[in-house]
């Protein structure tokens, strides 16, 4: 086994008494523990014994009303992936999996404003759990999926680093609100980091306002919006190519180079510190760690401003510099940002470790390796167990959602689409699901059968058709095996049927044995059943050539069991006396009851 | 077929109904209630959709259904009926009868009444599968097979069928005020006539050949003697019960158990059939003439059905198109409702040009513009 990456957390089981020894034993999900009695030595009895089972578990998250709306929404969102078909050109396919991927992330997002609003205490770390999936795919998207190569790469990173950093755009509609807006004391804050998200539009329309309060500063200003309004952005669908972006913006930045040297912008230390962030000098960055609040908005504001041509191969450089010069020596590297690192270094197998460990449920890394796998980017990279790893994060997510009362439905469709364990795995699950009522034992019968899985199948039907015995409800017992063409069973219900009549010299459950039907032929002892009920209503109607008819193939085709040939006989003898019994027949009764008289004194 | 939006609401919807609307107003329905399923706390929720007013406009799906309130439920909500504006019905799978109270006023729901452990075994409880009510009779069946007549504000049972049936029922529907129709798990549709006091069925129906559970039951609600049913293995039949006792016409619709079917309450050329398989069918009947089927007197030439031409009787009675149902003729029209790939459709209503349906997915789908 590999060493621990990390510490594994304690949990502290509140009611089991101090000091007490405790037992455990694993199920599907979670752990039941117990005290026992045994007293190591050196220890004495506390107090009486806490005689609860406590059950401990591990994911929280599938019991989360709002959550729930994840797990089932990105299910339907997965059996649509699945269905794309391969014979797709790469390009289409490019473009659809890269709408998979929004989908499931506004999945995320609708989950996590559902959380803020509801506004309690609890949820506030499953808000952050949440904001950091959907970065860390956020991420994943531009890299993987999307795969921008260098000049549209930037932009994404941008438009990226823009939907993670909300709050710029609630300081800026606060000052805006204000009476008066530049004097606000946000005011600069806001224009600076319109200025680092590379929002200039925003940037400059709030200049305007401080520049008709500083009328005498007015060239200054217009100095400024020009250098701003300038400033290339490349555009993809142009014709221009990245060699000539790439001119274009050297150019750009000599020119803002030579406004800071002329110290066009002494007089105004804001403006300076603008000009200063233009040109990409990075202590003036570094100084505005507050605004940036991540070490990854600086990464991407470093790049806009020093290397916006950056290639996809050369990130992981300026990612580590950026992370090691924002964060302090001292603070530890939080699992998010060795998370991101391994991203920006394209260490795909990396990310998805590291996620496996930092979260506590399987669904993140099961649903965004199965999409990666499809977009043909995970190496086939066998694991001990035998199954890739695609399908070892889908089983294991999907077992998880076995253990849910009402979740485990889902997990049917995820063990389809793991083509080497899945189904031995449904088999296994699927057994254990309770049934309490027939609609849901239907259910499961059905996804059973789908699937050919006929072992299954029985069982169930045997379970559902001994409790309907035990209550005794024969007819759905009856249908029960029907289902499961289970002849055993209709042989055993009959036999019950038979015995009834015999104890009561009347037939129960009439509207089932006359209308079975075909259903009758299921089991020998069924049809015998059914057809000695026949021969009674002959009787009844005074129809006795036929009755007799009837009674003579019963006993001639000997499916009538033993302890009811006597009972075949008795009934037998009115028919002897009776006229219209044909004499062909009477012979052949006759001969029958012989034959079998003997039979039975032997 | 427009985009239908589903909202998703954490618990497995197993029932959804309109709450009636008076019949003077040409109002659209705009309140529904679900219940839940498979839950460790299932519920029963109140749901609106701000329909007020006629949606002459184009505004089909916006707004999704908002949840008014929503109450505990002692076990799954297998079947649920509105007994009137206020008052709903729900048969539980502990086999307990509760009608809740909505207060809408204050958006409040408590129970108005609670019949606990009516359907039982010897020693367990038996899960109450069905419920049909005409206020203030209530009449429930369950997986015990005894049909339960209760009235609303009365204690205790008015009268219990016991051994109705030995396998189980799963549904229960009015024939006339005194007739009801049950269908049970080996393929009968069985009349029962609650004026006469003995417990046996008064008129016995079923399939011919493989005798496999029927699920759902609807009555034509002009055509009393036209009745669909649909069972375990999705086909749609429609049964005549005045003659033969054998289904009139036979559908393939689903390829898994049909769950519920319901012909449209005020326009019976349409009806709609929901399924395991996820799919929400909606079935539509077109008749040569321009004049709607009701209407039409006698024979139609061009009909062909599968048993006996004419009904029995001189009467030369209306004749429904639903029996005739032959689709290869292209006589019946099929659409699908919904996008594929959802999980089993457990229940739909339609009232008006709004459709509700609810599904193993934990969603709940609305659409507001059924074309009928």
């Amino acid at each position: 086994m590999e060493e621990l990456d990390v510490e594994p957390a304690i949990t502290n089981i509140p009611a089991a008494s101090d000091g007490k020894h405790l037992g455990f034993a694993w199920g599907p999900g979670d752990i039941l523990a117990y005290e026992t009695l045994y007293m190591a030595p050196g220890m004495c009895a506390k107090g009486s014994g806490c005689s609860f089972i406590h059950e401990v578990r591990k994911d929280e998250d599938i019991y989360s009303p709002i959550l729930r709306k994840l797990f089932n929404e990105s299910h339907h969102i997965f059996v649509g992936l699945q269905t794309i078909r391969e014979d797709l050109p790469s390009k289409n396919k490019k473009t659809q999996f890269v709408s998979i991927s929004k989908n499931y992330r506004s999945v995320i997002r609708a989950c996590m404003e559902e959380l803020q609003q509801v506004a309690a205490s609890v949820l506030v770390l499953q808000v952050s759990i949440l904001l950091a999936i959907e970065l860390i795919w956020n991420l994943c998207e531009v890299l993987f999926i999307d795969a921008a190569p260098a000049g549209p790469l930037l932009l994404h990173l941008l438009d990226w680093v823009r939907l993670h950093k909300g709050d710029v755009d609630e300081k800026a509609r606060e000052v805006l609100q204000s009476e008066s807006p530049a004097e606000h004391h946000d005011y600069w804050d806001v224009v600076v980091s319109y200025v680092l998200q590379g929002r200039f539009e925003e940037a400059r329309q709030m200049l305007v306002k401080q520049a008709t309060l500083q009328p005498a500063a007015r060239n200054m200003y217009k100095l400024m919006d020009t250098l701003l309004s300038k400033m290339p952005f490349y555009n993809p669908g142009g014709t221009q190519t990245l060699t000539e972006f790439d001119v274009k913006w050297r150019h750009w930045h000599e020119e803002v180079d030579r406004c800071l040297q002329d110290n066009s912008f002494a007089s105004n230390q804001h403006l300076e510190i603008i000009c200063k962030i233009l040109v990409g000098d990075e202590d003036t960055l570094l100084e505005h760690k507050e605004l940036l609040s991540t070490w990854y908005h600086f990464l991407v504001t470093r790049l806009l401003f020093c290397h916006p041509t950056v290639k996809p191969t050369e990130l992981h450089y300026y990612a580590q510099s950026c992370m090691t010069m924002f964060l302090d020596l001292r603070s530890v590297p939080e699992p998010l940002d060795s998370i991101l690192l391994a991203a920006f270094e394209f260490d795909i197998h990396q990310v998805i470790k590291d996620c496996s460990i930092a979260l506590n449920n399987w669904w993140f890394v099961a649903h965004l390796t199965d999409l990666l796998d499809h977009c043909k980017l995970l190496q086939s990279h066998n694991l001990h167990f035998g199954s890739n790893l695609r399908e070892f994060l889908l089983l294991e997510y999907a077992s998880g959602l076995f253990t849910h009362h009402s979740l485990w439905q889902l997990a049917v469709d995820y063990f389809d689409n793991c083509p080497e364990f899945g189904h031995v795995y449904l088999e296994l699950q699927i057994e254990r699901v309770p049934l309490d009522t027939e609609r849901k034992a239907l259910k499961v019968l059905r996804i059973c059968e789908q699937r050919q899985m006929s072992e299954q199948v029985r069982s169930i039907c045997k379970i559902m058709a001994m409790r309907a015995l035990r209550n005794n409800r024969l007819g759905s017992a009856l249908s029960w095996s029907i289902r499961a063409k289970d002849a055993a069973f209709a042989t055993l219900i009959s036999e019950r049927f038979l015995q009834d009549y015999c104890a009561r010299g009347t037939f129960s459950d009439l509207d089932l044995i006359d209308n079975l039907g075909p259903a009758m032929l299921l089991s020998d002892r069924l049809t015998f059943l059914v057809k000695y009920r026949e021969f009674h209503k002959l009787y009844e109607e005074n129809r006795f050539s036929e009755a007799a008819k009837l009674l003579l193939s019963l006993i001639t085709a000997k499916i009538a069991p033993r302890s009811f040939w006597m009972t075949l006989l008795t009934d037998a003898l009115p028919l002897l006396e009776q006229k219209e019994v044909s004499h062909s027949a009477h012979c052949a009764l006759h001969c029958g009851f012989g034959h079998d008289l003997c039979f039975i004194l032997q | 077929m427009e985009s239908v939006n589903a909202k998703y609401v954490s618990q497995k919807i197993s029932k959804t109904r309109w709450r009636p609307v008076s019949h003077s107003s040409l109002q659209q329905p705009d309140i529904f209630a679900t219940g839940s399923w498979d839950n460790e706390d299932n519920k029963i929720s109140f749901w609106s959709i701000g329909n007020h007013g006629s949606s002459g406009m184009d505004e089909g799906f916006e707004g999704d259904p908002q949840l008014l309130c929503e109450h505990k439920h002692d076990g799954d909500v297998l079947d649920l009926q509105f007994l009137d504006q206020d008052r709903i019905v729900t048969t539980s799978s502990t086999g307990a009868v509760t009608i809740f109270r909505h207060h809408q006023n204050s958006q409040t729901i408590s129970v108005s009444q609670r019949w606990p452990r009516v359907h039982r075994y010897p020693c367990d409880n038996a899960p109450c599968t069905g419920v049909v009510c005409s206020s203030p009779e209530i009449v429930t069946v369950g997986e015990d097979g005894k049909i339960i007549v209760f009235r609303a504000d009365q204690e205790g049972v008015i009268r219990v069928i016991e051994n109705a049936d030995s396998s189980t029922i799963h549904a229960v529907t009015y024939l006339r005020t005194t007739e009801i129709l049950t269908v049970n798990s080996i393929g009968q549709l069985k009349l029962w006539d609650l004026r006469q006091q003995s417990n046996s069925p008064s008129q016995i129906l079923s399939l011919s050949g493989d005798r496999l559970p029927l699920h759902c039951v609807d009555r034509h609600p002009n055509q009393q003697h036209i009745v669909a049913t649909g069972g375990q293995d999705g086909m749609l039949c429609v049964w005549d019960v005045r003659q033969g006792s054998t289904p009139f016409s036979l559908m393939e619709a689903h390829s898994a158990e049909m769950w519920e079917v319901h012909f449209h309450p005020t326009n019976p050329d349409h009806l709609f059939t929901c399924s395991e398989d996820g799919s929400l069918l909606h079935w539509e009947t077109s008749t040569h003439s321009d004049m709607p089927s009701f209407l039409q007197g006698g024979r139609n030439n061009s009909m062909i059905s599968r048993s006996a031409m004419a009904p029995a009787g001189g009467n030369q009675s209306l004749i429904s198109t639903w029996l005739s149902g032959d689709s290869s003729k292209g006589r019946l029209e099929t659409t699908h409702m919904l996008p594929s790939q959802t999980l089993s459709v457990n229940s739909l209503d339609v009232l008006g040009q709004c459709l509700v349906c609810g599904t193993d997915g934990e969603a709940i789908f609305v659409n507001r513009q059924v074309p009928v």
